[in-house]
């Protein structure tokens, strides 16, 4: 694991230095290092390539990790949990249900104003709530909660909000709709640094706990049965880890809309690289997603400068080729 | 030798945890009765209907009947995988109803039918699960814990009971059908069990392999003095590798006995409804089921 922390801090530093003006390491080093002593961000104090850096790019960056180690953490997790490997995040309906909850905002007009810049989070996470507690009560019934049960609720709420969604697009201006469908495709802006931290705290948080779930995930994949009988509450860990994925993906599609691919592609390849046990296997792919996703959103910013590319086009090109190969020339160790 | 459930009943009816022989039971069961969950509590159908029976400390006890007679939900009510509706059931003296479901699994291992492979786990991470109940301590360790030199140990060594050694690091999703099932049993082995509850063992394993597996499930038996249930569809296997067996009828004991009671003509007619030829074993002398070169038909018997 230390080598991969590693690994990941030089990647973030070296994703820092690309974008529309180029800014060198040792500057980056210098610039971080004056802000932290003088403890402000203001751009008086560290200029103009200081203010690019530290209050666009790097919050930007950290925002990317983040967001890329949460999902593909729950991809592991909810593979896991539905013994499927082609479960990723956005299989639990709550994704559909944050970004109903944000274009919903962007249509009633929350969206435009500079305010709303921390309320459209907030109505996506909103919307991520309510889907989650509506799959649960479809799913659950004499007090269980049949997996296939989820999955099936999860996929059908998919489908009805994604038609909401499509409805909601279509009546509005022509605009908004195109900020929606970005939106959408999934895009990381820059968050100011107090948003930043309480979504790293919360998020931290919900990794935290589901790092705890690791070795019961290891046994649960022998089966509900074979896990019961080896002394684990499998109805509460399922609980656990349905309400922790759940939160987690709400919240970071609420942020950074719906990101494809980082949360079904990076479990099966840090699978594929390192075993499937959860205790390396959750922490590990936590770092590869988030640099996953760092690296793709440094492409997606800089490929065609000026404009953007919504960097969830950019995971899902880089990450299809790379599913196609482990299943065409690697079946043999494919799972 | 067919004894109604009734009279079987009066035979084993003590109350559990409480008799002198307690500590010589692997279980006492009286009186469960278990069904699964329906609409209505009218529709209920009673899988197990009013089961008494005991297992002896370190023997092999065999569940058989016809399909759907509730084989499985009793092998899963052992191993509280289910829970009864009525009844009490002790574990070593102890009632099962008032056991955690960690000090079960430290005393009774349970092996699926099936166990199908999602993920590639090793060979030997797979066996390193079973001890999993032993280390139920505080939230994290029993989370994210490594296991101990002690627990590798202790997977190594059901590993050889097991002869899986040579495939420690093979990946399960590669093993043949008899390997898996030998890796299910070390995996439950490396929770150092007293009871081996196994769904059967032996389904769709050629001849050497189901042979293979009585022979582990045998010697395990007297080298560890396990007390091992099993459920088989298998009469012969049942009847060779069985102290005794327990024969169940549509949720209902039929009766329990050595096999030469219970691998019976009349009892076999009783229970699945059909004609089959009894000899016996030319070494153990056990009987020994053979299905009839005449079949009955309506229109009385005639060639196969």
């Amino acid at each position: 694991m230390a080598p991969l922390v590693v690994v990941s801090v030089a990647l973030l530093l070296i994703c820092l230095q690309f974008g529309t003006q180029w800014i060198g390491l040792t500057q980056i080093i210098d610039i971080v290092g004056q802000a932290l002593r003088e403890g402000t961000v203001e751009s008086e104090h560290i200029g103009t390539t200081g203010v690019i850096l530290i209050q666009v790019r790097l919050p930007r960056v950290l925002l990317g990790f983040l967001v890329g180690a949460c999902l593909a953490s729950v991809g592991v997790v909810l593979q896991a949990l539905l013994r499927n490997p082609l479960a990723d995040p956005y299989v639990l309906g709550v994704s559909s249900g944050a970004a109903l909850g944000v274009a919903l905002a962007i249509l009633l007009g929350v969206g435009t104003t500079v305010v709303a810049f921390s309320v459209l989070p907030l109505c996506g996470f909103a919307g991520g709530l309510l889907s989650l507690v509506v799959v649960y009560r479809m799913a659950v019934s004499y007090g269980r909660l049949p997996i296939h049960a989820l999955l099936l609720a999860g996929v059908i709420l998919n489908a009805i909000f994604s038609a909401m969604i499509m409805f909601v697009t279509s009546i509005m201006e022509p605009n908004r709709s195109v900020g929606t469908m970005t939106w959408l495709m999934g895009t990381l802006t820059a968050p100011s640094y107090p948003t930043l931290a309480i979504l790293a705290c919360y998020l931290l948080g919900g990794l935290f706990l589901l790092l705890k779930q690791a070795r019961r995930l290891n046994v649960l994949t022998l089966g509900e049965e074979s896990a019961r009988s080896l002394g684990i509450d499998t109805e509460h860990v399922k609980r656990v880890i349905y309400v922790l994925s759940a939160l987690i993906t709400g919240a970071v599609v609420s942020v950074s809309g719906m990101i494809g691919f980082v949360g079904m592609v990076i479990p099966h390849a840090v699978r594929f690289l390192l075993g499937a046990d959860h205790r390396l296997l959750l922490p590990a792919s936590a770092c590869i997603g988030g640099m996953y996703l760092v690296i793709a959103d440094t492409l997606a910013r800089t490929l065609l400068t000026p404009t953007e590319i919504p960097v969830g086009i950019v995971t899902a090109l880089a990450g299809g080729p790379f599913f196609i190969y482990l299943l065409v020339w690697r079946k043999d160790r494919f799972a | 030798m067919s004894l109604s459930p009734e009279h079987a009943h009066s035979l084993n009816a003590q109350p559990p945890g409480l008799g002198t022989d307690a500590a010589h039971k692997a279980y006492q069961v009286v009186g469960l009765r278990f069904h699964y969950h329906s609409k209505s509590r009218e529709d209920a159908t009673w899988v197990l209907d009013g089961l008494t029976f005991d297992v002896d400390a370190g023997e092999i006890l065999g569940i058989v009947g016809p399909n759907g007679s509730g084989k499985t939900s009793l092998l899963k009510l052992l191993a509280k995988v289910l829970r009864p509706h009525a009844g009490d059931m002790a574990l070593f003296g102890r009632d099962l109803g008032t056991m955690s479901q960690v000090e079960v699994a430290r005393t009774v291992a349970f092996v699926p039918q099936e166990s199908p492979q999602v993920f590639s786990f090793t060979v030997m991470e797979t066996v390193l699960m079973g001890r999993y109940p032993h280390h139920h301590g505080a939230g994290w360790s029993a989370g994210f814990g490594w296991e101990s030199a002690e627990d590798v140990s202790i997977a190594e060594q059901a590993m050889q009971s097991t002869d899986l050694t040579h495939l420690a690091g093979r990946s399960v999703m590669d093993l043949s059908g008899g390997e898996r099932q030998r890796c299910m049993i070390a995996r439950a082995l490396a929770q150092a069990p007293q009871v081996l509850l196994l769904d059967e063992p032996t389904a769709f394993l050629d001849i050497q392999h189901q042979i293979e597996i009585c022979a582990i499930v045998r010697r395990l038996k007297e080298e560890r003095g396990l007390t091992v249930v099993l459920v088989s569809h298998d009469l012969n296997l049942a009847s060779q590798y069985c102290d005794r067996i327990l024969m169940l009828k549509a949720g209902a004991l039929f009766c329990l006995g050595p096999p030469h009671d219970v691998i019976d003509a009349d009892v076999l007619r009783a229970v699945y409804g059909c004609d089959v030829l009894i000899d016996r074993h030319p070494e153990s002398g056990v009987p020994r089921v053979t299905m009839p070169s005449y079949i009955s038909t309506k229109n009385g018997r005639g060639h196969l």
